[in-house]
């Protein structure tokens, strides 16, 4: 019996080998085709025409994480810090039972929400190419999609920080407000950074609640309010009637997600590992 | 005093800011319910709702029993060591990977090669690679809360090691494992990217495994990206968005249910 827990177990492992394999042998003999710099860095996309350049979705998923981290860390710290300094413990269950549903309304809902009430108003104040759907309606949304990860992963490690260095701090004379910023969060700082990584590959990872708002142009976004397509938007749109080279230069796009994926998830690791060792000190002490 | 009045403005800012969060959520309910209570046809949605049953009960018929397996493997019987590690950095692997490089996998593996076509089979084993690594977390996390104690108990009175996790550990565990089971279905519910590409995106009551047919989201997708009828839209997102409200009380009894047994 031991041994099909077991092979259960490595199931697990074979499936992500498998997949990852898979992609690249889909992806590779594109190479052939097209070499990787000039793929990476063509500007443009044109698959009728047999031009791959992923340069403009590549640039506009950086920006669209970049955009939506930063957003979604200051939000996402500051409502962590609420829910576990300020607010009295009934209400900060309350609150945080809304953060789960939040967590947990799909993605296809907050892209038509984006849709229906975000590019709209873009579009009335900002107006631009995609009459609204832009680089700042993904950002936007984006951002409010990662806010439960990182107010999770935050809130949990802001309320592992061990008592007595609130005691400490605060019998030295520290003012809350000294303690949280200047104690907590340093002392919480791989946990904040693991839930930081893990938003960054949601929003990396993010696709049909993008593709809704985005406006799926491949340009190099010059403005905010510029229609865009993002790595996963160039898959999830073309692979349905993309046939030869071009599903293999879609599977391309599939490997550099993947790497990119890979590398934070890496990153992940070493954050949660640093972490770990943190809190086992921690408790030692 | 000075320093005083300093936290108050630091703090009503922080608590400014953390309003946005609920603003918003407010915001996304409101408008799909407001919108959406009208137009709510439910004969038109039974097509994707049985899709979406299907995909539930293929993705969770084959992820739960792997998934609860692997746990079992990692919690009760492994003792640490580089295997141990090479499955938590594939687990978490598997959940950080995009739910659209599922997709693009699914399509070409088991609709090309494994030639499964556009199918509810195709999308539930999809599916199933997906919500495979929520199932073996929360499964991993229930059994740590069973107490070595009951363990010990009951090898000492003489039960084997397969009796005690069946009949002692997976029983106390339970109520945690079925929060993941739940967590599980509220994935599927909601995934569209890696569905669309492996179940198809056909408005049809698929009648076997093999068939076609679209899940609720597929269809909310469709409707919105097409612009064909925003009205069917907003009562399919409401539909959508009921059975995810549903789903997160689940948990919530679930998690009463634990405490209460754990006496707190």
């Amino acid at each position: 019996m031991k041994y099909i827990f077991w092979l259960c177990a490595a199931i697990t492992i074979i499936v992500i080998t498998f997949m990852g394999a898979y992609i690249i042998v889909g992806g590779l003999p594109f190479f052939s085709h097209t070499n990787i710099v000039s793929f990476l860095l063509g500007k443009k996309w044109n698959p009728s025409g047999e031009i791959f350049g992923i340069y403009p979705m590549l640039i506009t998923s950086i920006y669209a994480t970049v955009g939506a981290t930063s957003i979604g860390v200051v939000v996402g710290m500051s409502t962590a810090i609420v829910l576990v300094e300020i607010l009295p413990l009934k209400a900060a269950k309350v609150f945080s039972a809304a953060i789960d549903l939040l967590a947990g309304i799909p993605s296809v809902i907050y892209g038509f929400w984006g849709l229906m009430v975000i590019v709209p108003i873009i579009d009335k104040f900002w107006g631009g190419k995609g009459a609204g759907s832009s680089l700042l309606a993904a950002i936007i949304i984006l951002s409010i999609m990662i806010l439960p990860t990182i107010i999770r992963m935050s809130e949990v490690s802001l309320k592992a920080v061990p008592k007595e260095y609130k005691e400490g701090a605060l019998g030295l004379g520290a003012s809350k407000f000294q303690y949280i910023f200047k104690v907590q969060i340093g002392a919480a700082k791989s946990g904040i950074m693991a839930g930081i990584v893990l938003g960054i590959g949601r929003a990396l990872g993010e696709t049909m609640a993008v593709i809704l708002v985005s406006g799926n142009a491949p340009i190099i976004p010059k403005s905010l309010v510029d229609p865009v397509r993002t790595l996963t938007a160039n898959i999830a749109l073309e692979m349905g009637y993309a046939s030869g080279v071009a599903r293999q230069a879609l599977f391309a796009t599939g490997m550099v997600l993947f790497a990119l994926i890979m590398l934070i998830n890496f990153l992940l690791t070493q954050f949660i590992k640093n972490a770990e060792r943190r809190n086992g000190n921690a408790r030692k002490a | 005093m000075h320093v005083k009045h300093k936290d108050r403005i630091v703090f009503t800012a922080l608590i400014g800011i953390s309003l946005l969060t609920i603003t918003v959520l407010l915001w996304i309910l409101g408008y799909v319910f407001l919108k959406g209570w009208r137009h709510i046809d439910i004969i038109k949605l039974i097509p994707p709702i049985v899709a979406t049953m299907y995909m539930i009960l293929i993705g969770l018929g084959i992820s739960a029993p792997i998934g609860i397996g692997a746990a079992i493997y990692l919690n009760e019987y492994a003792k640490g060591g580089k295997f141990v590690e090479r499955i938590r950095f594939a687990t978490e692997s598997l959940a950080a990977v995009p739910s659209i490089l599922f997709g693009l996998f699914g399509m070409m593996f088991f609709l090309t090669t494994l030639k499964l076509g556009f199918s509810m089979f195709s999308g539930g084993l999809t599916i199933s690679m997906m919500v495979l690594p929520t199932i073996v977390k929360t499964t991993e996390e229930a059994l740590k809360t069973v107490p070595v104690a009951y363990r010990e108990g009951s090898l000492a009175l003489g039960a084997s090691k397969l009796a005690t996790i069946t009949k002692i550990v997976l029983p106390s565990a339970l109520p945690g494992i079925l929060t993941g089971v739940v967590l599980g279905t509220g994935r599927i519910v909601g995934e569209t990217a890696a569905i669309f590409l492996t179940a198809g995106t056909m408005y049809k009551l698929p009648k076997n495994l093999m068939e076609t047919g679209r899940t609720l989201s597929v269809h909310l997708y469709l409707l919105a990206k097409e612009g064909i009828s925003f009205e069917e839209a907003y009562g399919t997102a409401l539909v959508l968005l009921l059975v995810i409200l549903m789903l997160n009380i689940c948990t919530y009894l679930i998690g009463a249910k634990l405490n209460k047994n754990r006496g707190r």
